[in-house]
């Protein structure tokens, strides 16, 4: 479904993205982590597009990226994009923030739309929503429905770009859950973060990175029990120690 | 020192109230018809202006500069006395059939205006976060589908009070075409004044009438913005 292969990229000198070979079957869940700057936001950007890449090949559901025939509006709209941020459109209501991309892109009709959009709100619990405005809601809150409007164009494959990290703790699980459900139903999903445990209890896979380098790629009990390289130890150890 | 004789009567009633109320007429459709163009217009400009095609950027640019750094009288008077020049003939003859002193003049304002209002709108998008425009464009959306349903409708809230005061220099600046001979409140009120000679009330007059008018356009973009538009916090 997803498939890095020799995949650089810079940023003037900076090697951000170096040798990534990386591939995730349909229905897999794989959990990047790393230090700051260390390329995870890059390369989930690049998955459609938001960042080019500079050398090697990237394939999603079977179309080439580097492919000048291939339409990336038409990928992109099958791939769910949930920020750090959320930025959800602040001029638009709960309801309408889901249904415009359906409604413009897919051709869908608004009363088909918003039944869409309806169940999705029931679905992250937030159906009495509806009518709000994005500045009314929580973070938590916000996050739902950001995730609520990437599922109502019926994605093949949901990125989260370390969709937590901008939370009150408090408001972290009810995300989490959402993600976790989604996660179950077969979803093919990408996550950047640092929630270990929603890596080892959710995920099939993590990848650790750094400098730009996928330096470890494990199943999740092998990852936490044993990671292999000094600098995934490392990491465990401050992001798990109780002082952090 | 002579004794000056108000006569505030001259502009209450009878036949120069009449004048006055015709230009008032002429006053807003001016105004209101240049400004609805002169919006769009600017819009248009601005997206050109922000094109990532180079040529279309430059054009928008050149037509900027152009049209910002040149007296609007100067304008007025190419529109009137030049433009039939360099337009198709069928657009003139069109124009001779029509009020072709007013429509100089909504097209000369309407041009200067719509050059200020795309810099405003400009201003207005660059103030949106860039995450906006990401949001939009991972959802599928082109980059132009972006602008127009997700960039534009936010950057045009930020851009309401400058656009306000746009919307009334190109109030005022229409008085401007009275040089043409648009029969609109200025030229009335002068009218008034040359058969009356009673210049103190026929300009006090026409003073007010633009406040009124100007707080009334005001009134609606105000309401407009804050009753048709849905509600934005900042971010
Ligand atoms: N648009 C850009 N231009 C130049 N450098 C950039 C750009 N975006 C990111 N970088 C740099 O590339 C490196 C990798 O950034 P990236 O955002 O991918 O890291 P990250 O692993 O997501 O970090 P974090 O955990 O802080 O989000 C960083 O050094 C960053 O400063
Ligand atoms: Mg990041």
């Amino acid at each position: 479904m997803i498939k890095f292969q020799g995949v650089h990229k810079w940023f003037k000198k900076l090697h951000v993205l170096n040798d990534v070979n990386l591939h995730v079957s349909p229905g897999e869940v794989l959990v990047i982590c790393g230090p700051s700057g260390s390329g995870k936001s890059t390369l989930i950007r690049t998955i459609n597009k938001l960042e080019p890449i500079d050398k090697g090949t990237l394939i999603i559901d079977g179309m080439d990226l580097s492919d000048p025939k291939t339409d990336i509006n038409k990928l992109r709209a099958e791939i769910g994009f949930v920020f750090q941020q959320f930025n959800l459109y602040p001029h638009l209501s709960v309801l309408k923030n889901i249904t415009l991309a359906p409604i413009k892109i897919r051709g869908l009709s608004r009363k088909d739309a918003e039944d869409v959009a309806m169940s999705l709100l029931e679905r992250v619990g937030l159906a009495d929503k509806v009518h709000s405005y994005p500045t009314q809601l929580s973070g938590g809150q916000q996050q739902r429905v950001a995730i609520a409007r990437a599922l109502a164009m019926k994605p093949k494959i949901m990125l989260f770009d370390e969709p937590t990290s901008a939370l009150d703790p408090e408001m972290i699980g009810e995300v989490l859950l959402v993600m976790q459900n989604l996660a179950s139903s077969g979803m093919t999903m990408i996550v950047v973060t640092h929630e270990m445990g929603f890596a080892s209890e959710v995920s099939h896979r993590v990848a650790f990175m750094d400098y730009g380098i996928i330096l470890e790629e494990a199943k999740p009990d092998e990852f936490f029990k044993n990671p292999k390289h000094d600098r995934a130890k490392q990491f465990l150890k401050e992001i798990l120690s109780p002082m952090h | 020192m002579f004794k000056y004789q108000f006569d505030w009567t001259v502009v209450t009633s009878g036949q120069y109230a009449e004048w006055l109320l015709s230009g008032i007429k002429v006053t807003f459709e001016l105004s209101l018809l240049s400004i609805v163009l002169s919006f769009f217009l600017g819009l248009l400009i601005a997206v050109m202006r922000m094109s990532h095609i180079a040529p279309i950027r430059w054009l928008a640019h050149g037509y900027l500069e152009f049209f910002r750094n040149t007296p609007l009288l100067v304008q007025i008077f190419f529109w009137y006395f030049g433009s039939y020049k360099i337009l198709p003939k069928a657009f003139n003859d069109w124009l001779n059939n029509t009020n072709f002193e007013f429509a100089a003049a909504v097209i000369a304002l309407t041009i200067y205006t719509s050059a200020f209002i795309a810099e405003d709108i400009r201003s207005g998008v660059r103030s949106i976060p860039k995450e906006q425009m990401e949001a939009a464009r991972s959802s599928g959306f082109s980059y132009l589908r972006s602008m127009q349903y997700i960039i534009l409708p936010q950057a045009i809230r930020l851009t309401i009070p400058p656009l306000i005061n746009q919307f009334l220099n190109l109030t005022k600046n229409s008085s401007l075409a009275m040089t043409i001979g648009v029969m609109e409140l200025t030229y009335q009120a002068r009218q008034v004044e040359s058969y009356t000679f009673k210049g103190f009330e026929a300009f006090t007059a026409a003073t007010l009438i633009y406040v009124v008018i100007s707080l009334i356009i005001t009134g609606l973009v105000t309401l407009y913005s804050k009753k048709i538009l849905s509600p934005m916090k900042a971010h």
